[in-house]
């Protein structure tokens, strides 16, 4: 398991470019230890030549400038923002030896190291990412100190909500129910099995969010990534020392035991070989995404396993369950579209992680594939699932109020322009994924709606023909 | 009970930022930009356990300073001051213990409060220790300028 904790520090700061950044700053802060062991701090006016290594200052008046001991000159600077607070953070801090001039009027100072921050250049949340493993010394060391174990905490709704991701869960409800609805439309519906096709297909994925973390984190990919955001890098837990890496695997595993244990009751309920194949297939589908030997998402696999997941194998899962095993092509046709649009959600949060994943040698493919190949994979596989309904509908195999799902095109038009220009700043990209996972979200409530009419006007007028057939 | 001479208590009511130096394991002083919040009696600063390298320094030498020099982060005052004082971390509860000092918090940067309702998104941001200092000796430039000497007070008592 990779050691948690062990993310790079913020970058080193060579003591030319911290003087460099140095002279940028309005004013210098000269900062020594005083005789009585206190430290002292006055604004001085530096001329600094950083290219040599050096500031020359007047020497303050009335306080003795030491030069027998280091002294250290910084800059800090915010942007006030009533109302708000402040923004553009930075600081900079050059510590050397001063020499006083003959004449005591003016110090010379040899810069020797430099240390500083400046979130224009690294962002807080990836600073704060970089400085997980000193709040884990804090809280190891404090553990120590009180002889009992102190952790980090979030309430009970946070974390279980953190841990199991649990926002992400319409990637399941909505091909589960859009399968029991086509399902509905066929005359199968039994309410029972529904809500446990719902609950037991939800244990798969929370089983598989989970369990994404824990072989996340064995192999190294969670903690080689620097800029996670809430829609990528995983839930972080462990890496917070929220959850222990014990404690996730037990966790996955409880609801993977649930998921079964639900399966096995569908199977005695409404028993098929269908029901019986697609829910092992899933079963491996879900563990092999991250897991050894599989590891899907490690070998640029991961897209099709949560297509294959997430779109057929939910969809059609669902559906057999009403139709005691009866397959037809409508619930695969309506499940090609979730599927295509779930997996563009993990393929554009793959984005910022690229760089993590790649250190980690997890093998995805914005990893693989240049910038200009992964926008126009995105835009190719947009065009298809809304292309699919389409062509479902003239085929007669999806209901015309399907078309319903176009009116969510615009927003995949939406991410696709955003795409290029946030590509290399995972922060800038965190509204582009968030209206990502919008599109497959409203995608699906539509076709759902389309089906919903469906079955309105089935009950009301029969005689109504809602599919070109 | 106030301990310093009303100007600086200006400043450090007005600061957005100050800068409090620690002193390292070798004797160097380390400097660091913080909110400062005055009680009327102590100055307190929060450290995320994130940042958290000035508490094992604070812990292992308690002298420290603080500085309010940028005219910007004080409403465009021109007068500088440093505080030296006694520092102890106060870390009874890292979870919540800070908050006792978010109303004051909250005046400097209202946007905290909504930052703390979304604490989910950034848990160890808001893992925090308290820095409370005992201010002891206190420099005042009336002008912000080097060039003239500090008026020096000690805690309680007047400018010398």
């Amino acid at each position: 398991m990779a050691a948690i904790g062990k993310t790079p520090r913020t970058p080193a700061l060579d003591l030319h470019e911290g003087l460099a950044k140095l002279a940028t700053y309005p004013y210098q802060i000269l900062t020594f230890v005083d005789p009585d062991g206190y430290p002292v701090s006055v604004a001085v006016a530096a001329a600094i030549d950083a290219a040599a290594g050096t500031a020359t200052f007047p020497a303050p008046s009335g306080i003795a400038t030491p030069t027998d001991a280091d002294i250290s000159l910084s800059g800090s600077h915010i942007r006030p923002q009533p109302g708000y607070g402040y923004d553009e953070r930075r600081h900079v801090t050059v510590w050397g030896r001063g020499t006083m001039s003959p004449d005591g009027a003016t110090v010379s100072f040899a810069a020797a190291r430099a240390w500083g921050w400046d979130e224009a250049e690294v962002p807080f949340f990836e600073y704060s990412e970089r400085s997980t493993g000193q709040s884990k010394k804090y809280f190891d060391a404090l553990s120590v100190e009180r002889g009992t174990p102190v952790k980090p905490r979030l309430s009970f709704g946070w974390l279980a909500l953190r841990t199991t991701r649990l926002p992400f869960l319409s990637a399941t409800i909505v091909p589960v129910v859009l399968g029991i609805a086509i399902a509905a439309r066929h005359g199968s519906f039994d309410l029972l099995t529904a809500v446990l096709t719902v609950i037991g297909a939800s244990f798969v994925q929370l089983g598989l969010n989970v369990a994404n973390d824990v072989f996340d984190t064995a192999q190294g990919a969670d903690d080689a990534n620097l800029t996670p955001t809430k829609f990528s890098g995983g839930s972080r837990v462990i890496q917070y020392g929220l959850v222990s890496f014990r404690q996730m695997a037990g966790i996955a595993t409880v609801f993977y035991v649930g998921a079964g244990l639900i399966g096995l009751l569908l199977l005695a309920l409404r028993g098929s070989p269908a029901l019986l194949i697609i829910g092992v297939v899933g079963f491996i589908v879900s563990i092999g995404y991250t897991a050894p030997p599989l590891k899907f998402v490690y070998r640029g696999l991961g897209e099709i396993a949560v297509a294959i997941g997430f779109g057929p194998l939910m969809l059609l899962g669902a559906y057999v369950v009403q139709t005691r095993g009866a397959l037809s092509w409508e619930p695969f046709v309506a499940s090609l579209p979730i599927a295509l649009l779930v997996a563009l959600i993990l393929y554009v949060n793959e984005i910022p992680d690229r760089r993590g994943d790649a250190r980690a040698g997890k093998r995805t493919l914005p990893v693989r594939l240049s910038k200009p190949t992964v926008i126009a994979i995105y835009q190719v596989a947009a065009v298809a699932a809304y292309a699919i309904v389409v062509i479902g509908v003239v085929v007669g195999q999806l209901p015309i109020p399907a078309l319903l799902a176009l009116l969510s095109a615009p927003l995949a038009l939406q991410v696709s322009r955003g795409l290029a220009p946030n590509y290399d700043n995972p922060y800038g990209l965190m509204a582009v994924m968030g209206v990502n996972v919008k599109v497959h979200l409203y995608a699906g409530l539509l076709l759902l709606a389309g089906y919903l009419v469906v079955l309105i006007a089935g009950a009301v007028a029969p005689s109504v023909n809602l599919f070109l057939r | 009970m106030s301990t310093l001479p009303e100007p600086i208590e200006a400043l450090l009511e007005a600061a957005l930022v100050g800068e409090l130096t620690v002193v390292d394991a070798n004797g160097h002083p380390v400097t660091y930009p913080l909110i400062p919040l005055y009680d009327g009696e102590k100055i307190y600063l929060t450290s995320s356990t994130l940042f958290s390298r000035k508490l094992e320094h604070i812990k292992g030498n308690g002298k420290v300073s603080l500085s309010i020099t940028d005219p910007i982060a004080v409403g465009g005052r021109t007068d500088r001051a440093t505080i030296q004082g006694d520092a102890r971390v106060i870390e009874e509860d890292p979870h919540g213990g800070w908050e006792r000092l978010l109303p004051i918090w909250e005046k400097k940067e209202p946007s905290i409060v909504y930052f703390l309702t979304q604490r989910v998104a950034l848990p160890l941001f808001f893992e925090r220790a308290l820095i409370e200092i005992t201010p002891r000796r206190a420099l005042y430039w009336a002008d912000g300028d080097a060039a003239t000497a500090p008026q020096v007070s000690t805690a309680g008592k007047a400018a010398a």
